[in-house]
């Protein structure tokens, strides 16, 4: 039994320690924005904060955590929907399938925690996450937008 | 009583008598898992014909029959359906009519697949009509109600007036009485040089909830009682479980029972799907492995080449004689590519939801083609189709993946039947999803041209030998062993991908070998080795006649003026003539496919560690029309990420019978810091329909390959381009 606090909320997970963090949030917290990609944190998709680092959920157990460790996932990233990336995001119909992008927004986000500013090459070097629908471009201009910079594609 | 007023309206929602009815795709699980529990969703709104229903309050709900995947087909439809309705479009949101509504409505929706690039060319037709008589009995509604003629009111912005009058009324208000009216049958379509609402680069309808999380997919369902399924096929195609013990793994947390599925696969069923996976990955199986156990990608090899050079083949596109112009020419080029074996890899793994229980089968998945869905719950249900029922769900991605074959449904449906009344969660992991794909079929080619004694092509043979989709998934679709599909891009005319070139003896032809490995249709299907095969040799013919690339095709193109006026484009923007920013060089590629005319100038460079970047990409289609140019843009994008993670990285290969790669770390795809600038070019030229999901990812790999070619003087000719040596010589 892991006691965890995610999204300000301390949650009881009824699972075996080596369960992956991802399968508690999903399973045992029941939020499902955090997806399930590879299993092998190839893909970026269960993206989600700890302690502000973005971190692959899928390849780390349950019982690495506990509650002093503050896990923010994508229901948790803003209130309303209205953080810089999101807003960015809808600003430029950033998603096609949509299934990778809460970890490519989390993944966002905590770049964008650490450099206010990133440049293309920061955020290219960053942003590892797969999107098999061809959203990068997108994705990229929606970062450069949310830190201030401007809408150019590329 | 008229048609539209048979029409069982009221409860639209209410069909299931298993679980309920469950609104799809905009709640979160736990909404959903209650509005299944409470097995109805109210829907009192008159629905004014199949496509169109009007709420009192004025919002409207545009039912969509295609499968929205990313590529955007959900909104453009919603625009084609509300320009003809002249609604206000703030107030549009759409549903999807269940594949079992449509059986029941003698296919109210008409086809519910949704591929080929086809959601709108298709039935783009059909959509508007819906459009334009809901807007009609509308106002034919609203004039009776005011007792004038219905041809001085006029309709705007979900508001009618009556224009001698001014008198108004909005649609939520007559909806009522619109419905009861008799659906016209002359239904006049506005020109789209006229469209306001379509042709527009409005944003999607289902973009917000794919930023925080919102967003159900089939694999994020939860239903009361669910249970959860992981399931192992046997990884040689073609072999089957010889046993498993079941009582090794029955003690395991959270573990309710471990079952065979058909002869080739087995099942662990538990709690949550964490546990079901653990369970079964320590399940001791044993496989009998077939008559395949020793195919190889050598193999397969081998008798690919055979087929380049044997007698017999399916003609695909024929003109004067090939084969004698080819004996007398001047000069002969000849060479021989391949293309492999791809995983669509989609990024949500195949799953399906099902309950079975001896009256009655539902399932929840995300499909491409809800009716054939419904045709294989049936089927393997053992129920008759009218007491199956399959709730469409949003998809992580589709690319063909999920359309003709509905494998995952068949295993979700029999794992249920062991589990009557419960529903159960089958998922894939990612593993599973990657040995047991419906991949890209794997192709040779031989080209062999004929130029004249001033470089001009007088002939050209083209063999392909290898793999037919339609022979591994619709055989009877198979006439005299030629499948036509395989001729995508190299058919003499028509509209669908006409050849574009000139050449007065011309022979293409294909030698179908047909592996074990089970094909399927992905993402620009067999356009995208047909591209690389053409455009590829194009280039190195033009560089044996010592001409220019572009003004080889120009002048093989002079009768196909919509291929030039793209490939034109692309050469303008991207700078060809031009010189290269050092260290550059530059490739050109043009197709038709899909009904819509494509082309790409590709800019990359090529270190002298033999490292490959991509700068730019400039791309031009021209659809014929344009229903949603931002989307199209973006489906443009999409499409290179596509068909660049495709030649840089894309391939399974075959070790004893079974597919190698088994997850992203050993079948990468392209990533952000790979991808170039792409600029769209969006070109229509009216009159045609063209789609727009798949026809660039085609041209993607022979412009870079012929840039690579430009830049290194290297030329690759089998893909993955990962296994080519791009060093300097």
């Amino acid at each position: 039994m892991a006691r965890l606090n995610i999204n300000g909320r301390v949650v009881e997970i009824a699972a075996e320690d080596d369960t992956p963090l991802l399968w508690a949030i999903r399973e045992q917290a029941g939020l499902t924005g955090t997806k399930y990609g590879c299993g092998v944190a190839q893909c970026g998709a269960c993206t989600v904060h700890v302690d502000g680092v973005a971190t692959r959920s899928c390849s780390m157990p349950v019982s690495a955590f506990d509650e002093s460790q503050k896990i923010v996932t994508i229901e948790g990233l803003s209130p309303d929907g209205s953080h810089p990336l999101q807003r960015a995001w809808v600003a430029l119909d950033v998603p096609q399938c949509g299934y990778c992008q809460s970890g490519m927004i989390m993944a966002a986000a905590a770049l964008l925690a650490a450099n206010p500013k990133p440049s293309d090459a920061d955020i290219r070097g960053e942003i590892t996450n797969i999107c098999r629908c061809g959203t990068y471009n997108r994705v990229q201009a929606a970062i450069k937008q949310a830190a201030g910079g401007n809408q150019a594609n590329g | 009583m008229n048609q539209i007023a048979s029409l069982p309206r009221r409860g639209f929602l209410q069909v299931s008598a298993a679980l309920g009815a469950f609104t799809l795709g905009i709640r979160p699980p736990e909404a959903a898992a209650q509005g299944a529990a409470q097995g109805t969703t109210p829907a009192t709104a008159p629905e004014v014909n199949a496509w169109v229903v009007v709420k009192p309050d004025d919002s409207i709900i545009i039912r969509i029959a295609r499968s929205e995947m990313g590529q955007g087909t959900l909104t453009g439809l919603a625009q084609l359906v509300a320009e003809e309705l002249n609604a206000d479009w703030s107030k549009v949101s759409t549903e999807y009519p269940t594949p079992g509504q449509n059986l029941a409505r003698n296919r109210a929706w008409g086809n519910m697949s949704t591929g080929g690039s086809r959601g709108i060319r298709e039935s783009h037709d059909y959509v508007r009509k819906g459009g334009a008589a809901a807007r009609m009995m509308l106002v034919e509604a609203a004039a009776q109600g005011w007792g004038v003629p219905a041809a001085e009111c006029r309709a705007a912005n979900s508001t009618i007036t009556h224009q001698p009058s001014g008198r108004t009324t909005t649609y939520g208000k007559v909806a009522e009485a619109a419905a009861r009216l008799t659906p016209p049958t002359d239904i006049p379509l506005r020109d789209p040089k006229d469209w306001t609402i379509a042709g527009k680069p409005l944003p999607r309808l289902d973009t917000v909830d794919k930023t925080n999380g919102r967003q159900v997919y089939g694999a994020d369902l939860v239903l009361p009682g669910m249970l959860n399924a992981a399931i192992r096929d046997c990884p040689v195609f073609g072999g089957k479980v010889a046993s498993f013990d079941a009582a090794k793994v029955a003690g395991m947390p959270g573990v309710k029972k471990v079952v065979p599925v058909g002869e080739t696969a087995v099942a662990v069923i538990a709690d949550t799907w964490w546990r079901a996976k653990t369970a079964l990955d320590a399940l001791p199986v044993t496989w009998d492995n077939g008559p395949n156990a020793q195919v190889s990608s050598a193999s397969i090899a081998e008798v690919l080449k055979a087929g380049l050079e044997a007698p017999e083949a399916a003609v695909g596109n024929r003109a004067g004689d090939a084969r004698t112009a080819i004996a007398g020419a001047a000069r002969r080029v000849e060479a021989t590519y391949g293309y492999p074996f791809q995983n669509h890899a989609t990024m949500e793994p195949m799953n399906a939801t099902a309950v079975w229980t001896p009256e009655r089968c539902e399932v929840w998945t995300p499909t491409q083609n809800g009716e054939a869905a419904l045709a294989a719950t049936s089927e393997a249900a053992g129920l008759p189709p009218g007491r199956c029922e399959v709730h469409k769900i949003h998809l992580g991605g589709g690319f063909g993946r999920r359309g003709a074959v509905h494998d995952w449904v068949r295993q979700a449906v029999e794992i249920a039947k062991q589990m009557p009344g419960t529903p159960v969660k089958l998922l894939w992991s990612r593993e599973e999803d990657m040995l047991h794909g419906r991949y890209h079929p794997i192709t040779q080619c031989k080209l062999t041209g004929a130029l004249d004694a001033d470089g001009n092509l007088t002939g050209l043979a083209m063999r392909i030998s290898g793999q037919s989709i339609v022979a591994g998934i619709f055989p009877q679709n198979i006439r005299d062993g030629r499948d036509p599909v395989v001729f995508q891009g190299l058919s003499p005319g028509g509209e669908e991908g006409a050849f574009g070139y000139a050449i007065p003896n011309i022979l293409i032809d294909h030698a179908m070998r047909n592996p074990h490995v089970p094909p399927g249709f992905w993402r620009g299907v067999n356009l995208n080795q047909n591209a690389v095969y053409v455009e590829c040799f194009m280039d190195e013919l033009a560089h044996a006649a010592g001409k220019d690339p572009l003004e080889f095709r120009r002048a093989l193109l002079k009768n196909s003026p919509k291929h030039l006026a793209v490939l034109n484009a692309v050469a303008e923007r991207g700078g060809w003539g031009q010189p290269a920013p050092e260290g550059r060089a530059r490739g050109l590629a043009q197709i038709m496919g899909f009904g819509s005319y494509v082309a790409a100038c590709a800019e990359v460079s090529v270190n002298p560690a033999g490292e490959l970047t991509i700068h730019r990409i400039t791309a031009a289609t021209d659809p014929g029309h344009a229903v949603n140019p931002q989307q199209i843009a973006a489906q443009v994008e999409g499409s290179f990420v596509y068909g660049l993670s495709a030649a840089l990285h894309g391939e399974c290969t075959v070790a004893e019978g079974r597919i190698e790669q088994e997850n992203f770390d050993t079948y990468p795809v392209m990533r952000m810091a790979e991808m170039p600038a792409v600029e769209a070019i969006l070109m229509p030229s009216g009159g045609f329909w063209g789609g727009v999901g798949e026809p660039t990812i085609a041209v993607a790999a022979p412009a870079v390959l012929n840039a690579i070619f430009a830049a290194t003087g290297k030329r690759v000719r089998q893909l993955p381009l990962k296994h080519a040596d791009l060093r300097r010589a």
